[in-house]
Order: C-alpha cells, then sequence, then structure tokens
C-alpha cells in the first residue's frame, strides 16, 4: 500500500520558506515566545480582555490619527476650518473623526478596568513592580497625549482647557511663570503653542506609547501574567518545564478568548461612534463648536471626562499653606494622586495579591477608593460650589488614604488561605 | 500686571458679549426631524431670504445642501444662490467682519455650528421670542438672549411682537388650578406678565405658521450643523449588524478552542 501524499505542495513551500526566514531573522522563535509557548493562567476572566482591547485602540487611534493628519491643518487660521473640512468634505472624514474621538475616551475606558484589574488581583506585587511601573508610565503618556490632542480642533473648550491646564505650571514657585511660557512658547495659547502641541501629538508621543507599549508586553511575557487567584503558575511546572495551570496564549486566549471579547467591544463602540459620537458633550464638549477665541471664556471650563477626577481633587485644594497659594497645592495634590499608585508594590504588605484572599478591610478600601474616584470624576464636570467642594475634599481624602493607609491595612487584617493551583470560577 | 492684562481684556470685551445670557424663559420643546426633508428645504429657504444676509454657512457647501436635500442643481442654483457664487461654493456672505462689528457692537457669528453649540431648543425659542423695546438699539429686545444686539429679522413675517400680561389660573399649593368656591369650574386667575403677544394683522403668517417657519430653520440648521448625520445613521445599522453576525462566530470558534481547555 503507498504511504498517503499530501495533497498539497502549500506545507511543504511554507516550511521551507519559513526555514530561510528563520535561519536569518528569529521569526518562528519569537512567534512562540510571545504567543504559541507563552504559557498564561488558564483561570483569566472578564477582567482580562483590557489589556489586549487597549492594544486594539491603540492600533485604531493610530490609522485614524495618521489619516486625519492627511486633511487636518496646524494653524490659528486653519485649524478650526480644517476639522470642518473633514467633517464634511473629506469622504469618510467624519467616520475617521468620531472613530479617534471615540477612540480617546474609551482608551481611557479601557485603561481604567485594565488598571482596576491590576488593584484587585495584585498584579503590581512581586515581580511584577516593572510591568506595574511601565504602564504606569503609559498612563501619564495617554493622559499627556489626549491633553495635547484636545487643543488641536481648536475650538473654545480646546484652547481655554489647555489655558487652565498650562496655567497650572504658574502656581510652582519662582520658575512658575517662566515655565508656562516655555510650555506655550509665547505669552498666551497662540498657533505658536497648537504648532508644538500638533508636534508632541501626532510624532512625540506617539512613539513614546508604542516604545512604552512593547516594554510593558516584553515586561509581561518575561515575568508571566497574574491571575484572579494571585497564584505564580510557574511554582508548579510539569516534566516538560510548562505550568500545568498554564495554556498556550495563541490560540487558546487569542481565538478562544479575546477575539469575540474585541468584537463585542466594537459593537458597542461603534453604536456609540454612529449613533451617540458627542456623548451627551462629554466625549465632544458644546463650547468646543464655537472656535478658539481669547477674549471669550466659556461660561464653564471643564476638562474631558477621562481627567476630571483629578481635576476636582486640583480644584479641592482651597488652602494656602506655608505662603504658597491654594492653586499650588492644587497641583501637588492632583500631581500626587496621578504619582502615588507607582508606589503600590512596596504600600501593600499583604501575604497574598489576590482580593479573593485579603481581608475585609483591603476589599472595602478598594470599594471606597472605586466609589470615591467615580464621585470625584462627577465633580470634575460641574462648576464649583461650596457642598461640591466640601465633598470633593472628602473625596480626595479617601482617595488618597486606600494608599497611604495600604501598609497599615494589608498587614493587620486576616487573609483566607490561598490555594495552590488556580480555581475556575 | 497680570490683574491689569485682564482687567483691560474686560473692559475691552464689548457690550453685546457682557450681556447676560441666563433667562429663565419657560423653553418649549423642539423635535428635529432631518427626514422631513420638504420642512428643510423650506428652512433652507428662510435661512438664505432672511439670515444669510447677515450670518454665513461657511463650513457647508451649496451643492452638499442641494443633494442632500434633494433640490436639483439648477433650480437650487437659480432660486438659492444670490450673489456671484457658483453651487461649488462654501455659503458664505459678503458682510465685512469689521464693519458689521462697529454697525452692531459684535459681528453676526457664522452659524454653520449653531445648533451644535447652542441646542435646537434653544434657536427655536430664542427666534421666537423677540418683542419691542424702545430701550434697545434696533428696538426689540429678547426674553431667551436678554440685550442680544440683533435686530428681529421676522418682523414682516410675525408682525409686531409685543410684551403682554394675561390672567393666569392661580396656582393652589397642592399644584392644581384654585376653583372659584361660587362659580363652580371657574378657575380664579391673576395677572402675570412677560408674555409676548403679536399685534394682529401685522404679519404675513398666523402664529402657527410663523412657528412652523422658525421650526422649519432650525430644522435647517440642525442639519446644516452636521450634515454627515444621514450617512452615520444608515451606515451604523449595517456596521452593527455585521457585527452581530461577526460575534456569533467569533464565538463560535471561541467555544471550540475552549473545549480542549480542562
Amino acid at each position: 500500500m503507498q504511504e498517503p501524499q499530501s495533497t498539497s505542495r502549500f506545507p511543504a513551500m511554507w516550511t521551507a520558506f519559513m526555514g530561510w526566514v528563520d535561519r536569518r531573522f528569529p521569526a518562528t522563535e519569537t512567534f512562540e515566545y510571545h504567543m504559541s509557548k507563552y504559557y498564561a493562567p488558564k483561570n483569566f476572566n472578564f477582567w482580562y480582555y483590557f489589556g489586549v482591547i487597549a492594544t486594539v485602540v491603540l492600533v485604531l487611534q493610530l490609522v485614524t490619527g495618521i489619516w486625519l493628519t492627511m486633511s487636518y491643518i496646524p494653524s490659528g487660521q486653519g485649524a478650526f476650518a480644517s476639522v470642518e473640512y473633514i467633517m464634511r468634505d473629506v469622504q469618510f472624514g467624519w467616520l475617521l473623526r468620531y472613530l479617534h474621538t471615540t477612540g480617546a475616551s474609551a482608551f481611557f475606558v479601557v485603561v481604567y478596568l485594565h488598571m482596576f484589574r491590576g488593584l484587585m488581583y495584585g498584579s503590581y506585587r512581586e515581580p511584577r513592580e516593572l510591568l506595574w511601573l511601565i504602564g504606569m508610565a503609559i498612563f501619564i503618556a495617554m493622559m499627556a497625549e489626549g491633553f495635547f490632542g484636545y487643543l488641536l480642533p481648536w475650538g473654545n473648550m480646546s484652547y481655554w482647557a489647555a489655558q487652565v491646564i498650562v496655567s497650572l505650571f504658574g502656581a510652582i514657585p519662582v520658575i512658575g511663570g517662566g515655565l508656562m511660557e516655555w510650555i506655550r512658547g509665547d505669552f498666551l495659547i497662540s498657533e505658536i503653542t497648537l504648532n508644538r502641541f500638533f508636534a508632541l501629538h501626532v510624532v512625540a508621543l506617539p512613539l513614546v506609547l508604542i516604545m512604552l507599549v512593547f516594554v510593558h508586553i516584553v515586561a509581561l511575557h518575561h515575568v508571566g501574567s497574574n491571575n484572579p487567584d494571585g497564584i505564580e503558575i510557574k511554582k508548579n511546572k510539569n516534566a516538560e518545564g510548562i505550568p500545568v495551570d498554564g495554556i498556550p496564549f495563541h490560540p487558546y486566549y487569542t481565538i478562544g478568548h479575546d477575539l469575540p471579547g474585541i468584537v463585542l467591544f466594537l459593537f458597542v463602540f461603534c453604536a456609540i461612534v454612529f449613533y451617540l459620537p458627542e456623548m451627551g458633550g462629554y466625549f465632544i464638549e458644546r463650547p468646543n463648536f464655537d472656535e478658539a477665541n481669547p477674549l471669550k471664556t466659556p461660561e464653564h471650563i471643564a476638562p474631558v471626562w477621562y481627567y476630571t477626577p483629578y481635576y476636582a481633587m486640583l480644584r479641592a485644594a482651597t488652602y494656602p499653606l506655608f505662603t504658597l497659594d491654594a492653586k499650588f497645592w492644587g497641583f501637588v495634590v492632583m500631581a500626587g494622586a496621578i504619582a502615588l499608585p507607582m508606589g503600590l508594590p512596596w504600600l501593600d504588605r499583604s501575604p497574598v495579591k489576590s482580593i479573593r484572599y485579603k481581608g475585609a478591610i483591603s476589599k472595602t478600601m478598594l470599594a471606597i477608593f472605586v466609589v470615591s474616584f467615580f464621585i470625584l470624576g462627577y465633580l470634575g464636570t460641574i462648576p464649583p460650589s461650596p457642598g461640591a467642594t466640601a465633598l470633593a475634599q472628602v473625596c480626595t481624602i479617601l482617595y488618597f488614604s486606600y494608599f497611604v493607609l495600604m501598609p497599615w491595612y494589608t498587614r493587620v487584617e486576616r487573609t483566607k488561605p490561598v490555594p495552590d493551583r488556580v480555581t475556575m470560577r | 500686571m497680570k490683574r491689569s492684562i485682564w482687567l483691560c481684556l474686560l473692559l475691552a470685551v464689548p457690550a453685546f458679549a457682557a450681556a447676560s445670557e441666563g433667562s429663565d424663559w419657560k423653553m418649549d420643546p423642539f423635535h428635529p426631524n432631518i427626514q422631513d426633508k420638504p420642512s428643510l428645504q423650506r428652512g433652507a429657504r428662510l435661512f438664505v431670504n432672511y439670515c444669510m444676509g447677515c450670518h454665513s454657512l461657511k463650513f457647508q457647501r451649496y451643492e452638499r445642501t442641494a443633494d442632500d436635500l434633494e433640490v436639483p442643481h439648477d433650480i437650487f442654483a437659480a432660486n438659492l444662490i444670490f450673489a456671484d457664487q457658483k453651487i461649488g461654493s462654501l455659503m458664505t456672505n459678503a458682510m465685512p467682519t469689521e464693519k458689521s462689528k462697529a454697525w452692531f457692537g459684535a459681528a453676526p457669528p457664522d452659524l454653520t455650528l449653531v445648533a451644535k453649540l447652542r441646542g435646537g431648543e434653544w434657536l427655536y425659542n430664542y427666534l421666537r421670542t423677540f418683542y419691542l423695546d424702545p430701550l434697545r438699539p434696533f428696538g426689540v429686545n429678547n426674553k431667551v438672549f436678554p440685550n442680544v444686539a440683533m435686530p428681529d429679522p421676522f418682523l414682516e413675517l410675525q408682525g409686531t411682537p409685543v410684551e403682554a400680561c394675561h390672567q393666569v389660573p392661580k396656582i393652589a399649593p397642592n399644584g392644581g388650578e384654585e376653583r372659584d368656591p361660587l362659580a363652580p369650574g371657574v378657575a380664579i386667575t391673576h395677572e402675570q406678565c412677560g408674555f409676548i403677544d403679536v399685534v394682529q394683522g401685522t404679519g404675513k403668517l398666523t402664529p402657527k405658521e410663523f412657528d412652523q417657519a422658525v421650526y422649519d430653520i432650525v430644522n435647517f440648521l440642525y442639519y446644516v450643523a452636521e450634515p454627515a448625520r444621514f450617512e452615520r445613521e444608515r451606515l451604523g445599522i449595517y456596521v452593527l449588524l455585521f457585527l452581530v453576525v461577526l460575534y456569533v462566530f467569533t464565538a463560535l470558534l471561541g467555544r471550540e478552542y475552549n473545549k480542549e481547555v480542562h
């Protein structure tokens, strides 16, 4: 009897081709290291979608951004008109722009959820401290990227929001005034500012973001993924050296888990792009349909929603201290609120990683943290009033106490025993 | 130093901009309908005739408007393009900005995006609440935008609007209208001012026709603020349906892979 013959010559040709490539470039090796032989814990749940979705949104922002740049004019005379030109005269320009504006908000939604997952399951703990710090650097780069990008439509809210944020640097003693001028390149927000923000938004920060995301993934694949149980799967390997609780990232997570998740995300995302692109003034604020005007201040200046928790904390500082005015302390509080999560790997002293096995105090503190973050986010969108400011002050203290009290409460509370193997629930 | 700069800026702001925009006028609702092509066409005609002398639509093109409103180019060009402009031109006007600032105290704003900036409801009420006020430079004032520097463009259509006082039912503490206990069914009324009445026989249109005309203009401005809305809302359905189908297939595929995970 004859041996069954391969019906196609394609597999043999492919093997030969990849052999040729692999002798010159580690293609198969890299694919296996990062995908088909990267063993991820098999108990990933809903919260593990947001990392991959953030990557999808990053690519979406890059692609739509490149196409918008083809028609956008970064000049004081032309910027606002060129955005309307994109919305009207460019084929599918409106779609590109709405994908980009909605993408900016979506980026922050998924990254906030991604970070919350880290807080819940202790993903910042040893050996993932650097992974967490790189992630925080991505978050800060994203905030800068969003801020620079928000000026580009040259609407009146763009203009005044940039004015308010840049003026924060003026609160720094001695160097403040000079620093402000240095950032703007002018005595007020002008075309010069617009041009440099454009350069930073379309070249500098995207480069930084791409590099940081690459490093983030390299660090992740070096230490391995955490999981909802906070167990190190690498401690329990079989005879071949494969973690018994791990499964190859490709195809079990790429196709088995992430692909339907990405499609589901795209459904919600596209529903917003096509039917609620302005999100009632939260994604595109009303005064931004008026062209930038240095003589006309919008009645109420509020940043886009993803900055509002920090903006509320900035405004919550109302007392001058040590001869420095309240605005400076607001700046310090805001910078502190952004920087403090970087200390998490060393603030968390719990013997367990995951919230599943932490005690009641940790769970309560996390819940309080989330609630205060939401309240601050809302307060940042409304005009200040005595009541709102008092509430913002309380929430700011709660936000900070989650971090500052962590070394204490994670040590004193009673934790549950952590199982040896991951649990599927 | 810094303070004095701000003071100068504030003083430089013309009286128009300093006018308060706050108002407690009870707004009538406005429901836009861009599928109502006759309304949009009437709105475009009214806009070109009554608004465009002062207000441009500098981001919108005649051709786009004609196509979206389903008006043939030749008819549109013959009836709605007055100046020496081509069908592909932007809908600008010849109002000189600097001079108009001197004439009105503020340059008439471009209205391409006004429906997004102010909202349709605000516009619909604003255009219907001009009234005679001899203290104002143009002889009219506005309920929704008090002390606005804009003359009333609709005196000819609407007639002469004057402030009036009406007898309105008294409202009891429980929220109901008070009735006269001696004359069953008759409401107890009191005088309330601040209404706008139109002097009968002074306008070309009846109050109902005038409301419709303003509705058409605002509906047109609502369309102009985002002409891509037609395509966006039509295309969205197909995109979402595609994603539903794609989800079914990817979910089934994913399930096959998950069967191998224990």
